[in-house]
């Protein structure tokens, strides 16, 4: 069996979600190809020839492919899919836009989010927001997957490098055409790959406010900051930064939930984290029916205290 | 654009906590208030402001699933879809075959846009707009947070894991929403009123010649590994003392 993995990258840094979702492809028993797709992308394929497990990195290098679009990259895949019997993707915004075109293609049902590979061919996905959990078996003859990274730990680096090839580029006029992005700069660790994550909710009352208490004790604790869906609706946090079924899910090592009352849909996005705390001003707020810790009080004078008392 | 496509799924309501069958085969729909789902609801919503704002002179919304999928179709039409299109059946197709029964209709009406949620709160597969712009062969901006009409084109805003994502699409294309893209109306009892003379068709899934067999057996439907409440403790200091002492700090 042999088993192709979409990387994940920005064009400079292969993403932490890339190894985890190998742990994942690696599972499904088989040798791994990993596919980098790109534009002037010698940085990530390298990178990605490190990862123990990989036994051929393919680079696939093509101004179209310089964004990411569905179009160009589901093509790409095709072009060589007939050479694979399972082909994953972490289930990133790139992994979750070009999969489906994949699987339509060639007349597959894909299995979304998978925290679990039971079997080659049977996986663990949840389903309603993470309030229930599918066990699926396919059978179809081609299995397509995308990863809950959060689900699976980084593979390591490897003894000996990969082997880097060059694959072929579909050439077409893709109809969609990038225009803009708009990306949020932060030198804080990424949310996705945190060991601590502080979260902030509604609570938090402005943007200026939400920076102000947030900012100090990320920076003191290395920590990615987060936000709930009613911070970002609010405008205090950017959607980059959410948190829950629909955002970004998390399992740090710690995640500490400030002024957030834990709608279901939040908690899709951090339950699985090791260790939960939460602040909140109300005692009977949901989130401190799955948090180890909870405290209940002002974040406002809380969060200054805790910072006191790291010392 | 003349004809908008909304495709539209009814799903257990978001604000119902799903109870997991104790045989283990799936939820448990029974007597449970079922809803539009989330993102279908602001596709629809996205589509009847284009229409007023002049850019579309028609919009169709067709869903498919039981009987009862027919209030979803009359609440977007309550809420200015023109016509509704119904294919009854009682199984629960999987994204692939929906997305092959959608081509079908998509042949039928001919609209220049398709706009559909980026995922439905029930199966979270986040499929069907995509699977759909594969089959026929057509662009798509998915998990759109803004979506304007640019001459010719449609200029969307996606809201991707860095940030923000700009995109201009030629028509025709598919569209699938998130969540920041607009805020659903409510409708008002004239308009429900008014909803009841619109036209819906009904139709079932072996009249489009689509096979809609699972390819995808569930083995179980079990609840998530419980978490407990741990402690609650009563100042900051002893916060950090104890998540310290677990190592986290």
């Amino acid at each position: 069996m042999t088993i192709l993995l979409l990387a994940d990258h920005d064009q400079h840094t292969l993403s932490d979600a890339t190894a985890r979702a190998l742990t994942a492809a690696s599972a499904t028993g088989g040798t791994v190809h990993l596919l980098v797709a790109g534009h002037n992308i010698g940085a990530v394929a390298e990178a990605a020839a490190k990862l123990s497990g990989v036994s051929t990195v393919l680079v696939a290098d093509d101004p179209a492919l310089a964004h990411g679009l569905a179009e160009p990259v589901a093509a790409t895949i095709l072009e060589h899919a007939g050479d694979y019997d399972t082909i994953v993707a972490p289930a990133t915004a790139t992994g979750k836009d070009v999969f489906p075109r994949i699987a339509a293609r060639l007349d597959v049902m894909q299995i979304s989010d998978v925290t679990r590979i039971v079997a080659p061919d049977t996986f663990e996905r949840p389903i309603y927001a993470g309030n229930a959990v599918e066990t699926v078996k396919t059978s179809d003859k081609i299995r397509i997957l995308t990863i809950r990274t959060s689900a699976f730990n980084p593979a390591e680096a490897g003894d000996t490098p990969a082997e880097i090839k060059t694959v072929a580029v579909p050439q077409a006029s893709w109809r969609a055409r990038f225009e803009e992005e708009i990306v949020t700069k932060s030198d804080r660790p990424d949310l996705s790959s945190a060991k601590i994550v502080i979260s902030g909710g509604r609570a938090l009352g402005s943007a200026d406010r939400f920076r102000d208490t947030l900012g100090p004790l990320a920076e003191r604790l290395n920590a990615a900051i987060g936000a709930s869906r009613a911070a970002v609706d609010a405008g205090y946090a950017p959607n980059d930064l959410q948190v829950g079924q629909t955002g970004k899910v998390v399992a740090p090592d710690l995640y500490i939930a400030l002024g957030i009352s834990g709608a279901i849909q939040h908690l899709a996005g951090m339950k699985d984290s090791k260790i939960i705390v939460a602040i909140n001003k109300d005692e009977d707020a949901p989130i401190f029916q799955i948090a180890d810790y909870g405290l209940v009080g002002d974040l406002f004078q809380i969060v200054p205290e805790f910072e006191k008392a790291l010392g | 654009m003349k004809t908008i496509l909304v495709p539209v799924k009814m799903v257990l309501d978001a604000n119902v906590r799903p109870r997991v069958r104790a045989d283990e085969t799936g939820v448990d729909l029974t007597g449970m208030r079922l809803s539009i789902n989330p993102f279908c609801e602001i596709a629809v919503e996205e589509a009847v402001r284009l229409k007023e704002a002049g850019h579309a002179e028609d919009i169709v919304v067709v869903s498919i699933g039981p009987a009862k999928a027919q209030d979803t179709l009359r609440q977007a039409l309550a809420m200015g879809a023109d016509r509704a299109l119904h294919i009854q059946t009682d199984d629960s197709p999987e994204p692939l075959a929906i997305a092959k029964l959608l081509r079908a209709v998509v042949e039928q009406e001919k609209p220049d846009l398709v706009i559909l949620g980026k995922q439905a709160v029930d199966d979270d597969c986040n499929q069907t707009g995509q699977m759909l712009a594969s089959l026929l062969d057509w662009p798509q901006a998915t998990f759109a947070s803004a979506v304007s009409v640019d001459g010719d084109r449609l200029r969307v805003t996606r809201e991707i894991d860095a940030g923000l994502q700009i995109l201009s699409l030629p028509l025709p294309a598919v569209v699938t929403t998130d969540l920041r893209l607009n805020e659903p109306r409510h409708c008002a009892l004239p308009n429900i009123m008014k909803a009841r003379k619109k036209p819906l068709t009904i139709t079932s899934p072996s009249d489009y010649g689509v096979d809609t067999t699972r390819r995808l057996t569930i083995l179980s439907v079990r609840p998530p590994a419980g978490r407990k409440a741990g402690i609650r403790v009563s100042s900051a200091a002893e916060l950090v003392g104890d998540l310290r002492q677990a190592g986290v700090l």
